[in-house]
């Protein structure tokens, strides 16, 4: 079993609608949204929802007003500057815990956090697992390790070829619980100056995790200059380039019908997407193994 | 006032709104524009500034002094991240895990733990003409985005127009850019994957009791589900952008939309007028 996920650095590049494509091309896989805090795979895939479950994580501190004496020791330390007047602001802590700790009248508690939900659903292109993030939640990171965890688990049981996970953007906590242990990384990015910038980072990130990544260039034709230029970054770089796909609207008249463009349109842009999965599934099938 | 610019999707153009809007105003008006998608930050694309000065932002990990600790446990007890662990007679810590709240440190009983500083980025600042400009990076490997945000925020100016481009997304580093903004501008794309991630945002900002505001770019293209929902909401579209390759090949070149395209400058001198009005609004009704 070979775990591909897709990550941009940049956000809107493109990379739900290549996976959105990848689900409909690839045989036998488990799709994963990691993605979690901005999920929209599933507005592609139109899954129906088999289990859900709720993701308990960290915890708040709540400050008993009758036990509190006011003598402000929680608001000095807290390195969060989530104490004020005695009080706890929810979304600004972070669950340490030292205030409860510290407390001379044991005035404070950690309450358990209810942070979201993840879903095993069925999809007519193979189960999808997939998440949401509470709104203003921490620990997206945990959530991406639990949605992952989920998808090999099935994977494995039911002797699943792939897990193709859709990442979410930025190079930080998310994306890095998204990347660590996967065998490829097809980083799809874009023409532009900052497109450019963004993938120079996420490329960084797959070095410090040590997984192989692949380049795929979207909307290529936007900016032609800029397009040979990262192909010839990756060529001194030692990275594969496995495709650029032309810049055309059916990409969004397939996202607004809601089905994976591979299934709405013949033209150019399904041709590409399918030799890019040609070329993933070899370099898949050359890398080390689970 | 300060003004942030988020969008939950990625790539539906804050920054292209947050650097148009900075240069616009800053002709007239004291602007900084504060970079805080520290994962990746891409005004100074686009803003070519001038940098004068950087400082590193570090967190504060444990250090423990083994010819000290008896191996009590207290500190991994205490740990709400796991980031400290005790194993017979070693004392492992894992910086990576730590979020810095200085709890082993203060209840060693043995007085054993020390915070040392760990870079995890840093922020730089400058101008940009008359522009102010700061930005935060994280380095590549690190996970923790708000630190450093919470660091470049600090360098923001008390009074003027101070604007803050948002990383994507809804979760902690969204949170923590946006906080104490006085409006929130919502940039989002007329596509179901848009109007998905703008609801999300729009949840968090009112989460964060921050009024928002809408900038519709690519209008044209998909459907107008993301119209009719910010009716339903109530919620002002104050500047639209249309689908246009030319407007794409100019990000794609790192050229701002006003400086390739003047007429544009108007329109966001326009959308400052329409942000202005719901924030003096907001003002009025909280004192009356």
């Amino acid at each position: 079993m070979k775990e591909l996920v897709v990550l941009s650095g940049k956000g809107g590049t493109g990379k739900t609608s290549i996976v959105g494509s990848l689900a409909a091309l690839a045989h036998k896989k488990v799709l994963a949204d990691c993605d979690v805090d901005a999920a929209d795979l599933h507005l592609l895939l139109s899954p129906s929802e088999r289990q859900r479950h709720e993701f308990w994580s960290g915890q708040v501190a709540y400050v008993d007003a009758d036990k509190c004496n006011e003598c402000g020791l929680c608001q000095e330390l807290c390195r969060f500057k989530a104490i004020k007047d005695f009080r706890v602001d929810p979304v600004s802590c972070e669950g340490c815990g030292f205030c409860s700790q510290v407390c001379p009248t044991e005035a404070i508690s950690m309450q358990e956090n209810m942070a979201g939900y993840w879903y095993i659903s069925d999809t007519r292109y193979g189960p999808l697992v997939h998440a949401r993030l509470g709104i203003a939640q921490e620990n997206s990171g945990k959530l991406v390790a639990l949605v992952r965890q989920q998808a090999r688990r099935i994977a494995q049981d039911g002797d699943f070829d792939y897990i193709i996970s859709d990442g979410p953007p930025g190079i930080g906590c998310p994306v890095i619980s998204s990347l660590s242990g996967a065998n490829l990384a097809l980083l799809v990015t874009e023409p532009s100056l900052s497109g450019m910038h963004d993938l120079d980072r996420v490329l960084g990130v797959c070095r410090h995790f040590g997984v192989p990544a692949s380049v795929c260039i979207n909307k290529y034709d936007l900016n032609e200059e800029n397009t040979r230029q990262i192909e010839s970054q990756c060529l001194s770089q030692g990275i594969e380039l496995v495709g650029r796909v032309p810049f055309d609207n059916v990409v969004t008249e397939s996202i607004v019908q809601g089905v994976p463009v591979v299934e709405y349109s013949d033209g150019s842009v399904t041709r590409e997407i399918q030799a890019i999965w040609r070329r993933l599934s070899v370099m898949l099938a050359n890398g080390r193994s689970e | 006032m300060i003004v942030s610019v988020a969008s939950g999707k990625g790539g539906t153009g804050k920054t292209l709104v947050a650097t148009s809007l900075a240069l616009s105003l800053s002709g007239d008006h004291k602007v900084q524009l504060l970079d805080c998608d520290v994962e990746e930050p891409n005004d100074h694309v686009f803003l070519r500034p001038e940098i004068s000065g950087s400082e590193a932002v570090s967190m504060l990990v444990p250090r423990v002094d083994e010819a000290r600790c008896t191996y009590c446990g207290k500190c991994a007890q205490v740990c709400a991240y796991n980031a400290i662990a005790v194993l017979g007679k070693h004392v492992l810590t894992f910086s990576e895990l730590c979020h810095g709240c200085g709890a082993c440190s203060y209840l060693c009983p043995e007085q054993a733990i020390t915070e040392e500083s760990r870079q995890i980025g840093v922020v730089e600042w400058g101008h940009s003409g008359s522009l102010g400009f700061v930005q935060g990076k994280l380095a590549v490997g690190e996970a923790m985005a708000p630190p450093v945000i919470r660091k470049v925020k600090g360098y923001g100016e008390k009074d003027g127009v101070v604007i803050i481009d948002v990383p994507p997304g809804t979760s902690c580093p969204v949170v923590e850019a946006v906080k104490g903004s006085h409006l929130c501008l919502l940039v989002t794309e007329p596509t179901p994957f848009g109007l998905n991630d703008l609801a999300l945002a729009v949840e968090t900002v009112r989460e964060l009791d921050i009024p928002c505001a809408i900038v519709l770019n690519r209008a044209g293209v998909g459907d107008s589900k993301v119209e009719q929902y910010c009716g339903e909401q109530n919620i002002p579209i104050l500047l639209t952008i249309p689908l246009d390759t030319e407007i794409a090949r100019l990000y794609s070149r790192g050229v701002t939309l006003v400086e390739g395209m003047p007429l544009w400058k108007p329109r966001f001198l326009q959308l400052l007028a329409g942000i202005m009005d719901i924030v003096d609004e907001g003002t009025r009704s909280t004192k009356r």
